[in-house]
């Protein structure tokens, strides 16, 4: 059947009709759509959405502190309502403890990325500061030292 | 059409666009997804570990499926340990597949269950009042003394307590509330709190 030189058309045509035959012979069903009955009924194999069961794992009278952790954490998932009396968790530093650190923290790394030059002028301040301190002035501030500005050329 | 299999009481729960369910009695449990349970490891094979939970079949459980676990961090499970977790996948043509982790990754308390203590089957009707919201028997024991409590849905209960002692009086006290009345109950627990 190896035809040399047969055209492109000919080709074409030939396959179309290869195909035409091919899908002719292809059942299809003449029967319209059958709709859908939707069942208003959702299975549902297992009892906790039913009973509204809390969790599993308890601990009682400080046993296994996670685990007392947990049981708040996952009943409160549940029942939300009851979660706006106690918000606050027991933090194991204080607030008060937690500004006081915060204080001299942000201090000492903030001069970390200080540059040098910055960082003398600090020093410099920090001693005189100190000074301050033990003459008991307050309000005298030590004048920094200028910043090299950009200087216009005069015309 | 619906058909009912089983004989119990017909509860419904109005809330949440309403429910209907059969309460039974049973023993025999069958694995359900969102479960949780506890499982005994009964084989590793390669990087699956097979649990007994009770059902027709056991089942696996990948080492993948606990928290902060990765290829080269592996739990460190061994035969005979008990795990708590929940079913990914169960119905009646598949093998039930465990995990320990739930949707987000985290372990919300799931996993290998800690060293000592003690495991003990009851019924699961049992199982489902002492998991109810407001449980009775559960505060009242709560007042004796320290313990942790485990309560699996496949009708397993796991308790530990400071000494072998109390572990076993907690233990009986649950087996025998399936029968026991609310006061037989407390006169129980008045006679222990006492001695």
């Amino acid at each position: 059947f190896m035809q040399r030189g047969l055209d492109s058309q000919t080709k074409k045509q030939l396959e179309e009709e290869e195909k035409k035959i091919i899908s002719e012979e292809h059942w299809y069903l003449d029967v319209p759509d059958l709709k859908e009955k939707e069942s208003c009924i959702i299975e549902e194999r297992s009892f906790l959405p039913c009973e509204d069961l809390v969790y599993g794992r308890m601990s009682f009278k400080g046993f296994n502190p996670e685990v007392e952790k947990l049981m708040i954490q996952m009943n409160s998932k549940c029942k939300e309502e009851e979660i706006e009396e106690d918000d606050k968790m027991e933090a194991d530093v204080s607030d008060e403890e937690m500004a006081r650190r915060y204080e001299t923290l942000v201090g000492t790394i903030g001069k970390k990325f200080l540059r040098k030059r910055d960082q003398r002028v600090l020093k410099d301040d920090d001693e005189d500061e100190d000074d301050e301190v033990e003459e008991g002035n307050s309000n005298t501030r030590p004048s920094k030292r200028a910043k090299k500005m950009f200087l216009k050329p005069q015309d | 059409g619906l058909l009912v299999t089983k004989c119990g009481l017909l509860r419904h729960r109005p809330a949440g666009g309403g429910a209907f369910w059969v309460d039974s009695q049973q023993k025999r449990y069958v694995p359900v997804k969102g479960d949780h349970v506890i499982g005994i490891v009964t084989a590793k094979a390669g990087d699956v570990f097979r649990l007994d939970v009770g059902g027709s079949e056991p089942a696996s459980l990948s080492y993948l499926a606990f928290e902060g676990a990765t290829k080269r961090n592996r739990p460190n499970v061994q035969v005979g340990d008990l795990i708590y977790g929940q079913f990914l996948v169960a119905n009646k043509d598949m093998e039930p597949e465990m995990v320990c982790i739930d949707g987000s990754g985290r372990s919300n308390g799931m996993g290998i269950i800690g060293q000592d203590g003690f495991l003990f089957k009851v019924s699961l009707g049992l199982i489902r009042k002492l998991l109810a919201p407001k449980c009775e028997i559960i505060q009242e024991l709560s007042q004796l003394y320290p313990f942790e409590l485990v309560l699996g849905m496949n009708g397993r209960i796991w308790v530990k307590a400071k000494t072998v002692q109390q572990t076993l009086i907690i233990v009986n006290i649950l087996e025998a509330c399936e029968y026991m009345t609310a006061e037989q109950r407390k006169q129980a627990l008045a006679k222990l709190s006492g001695t």
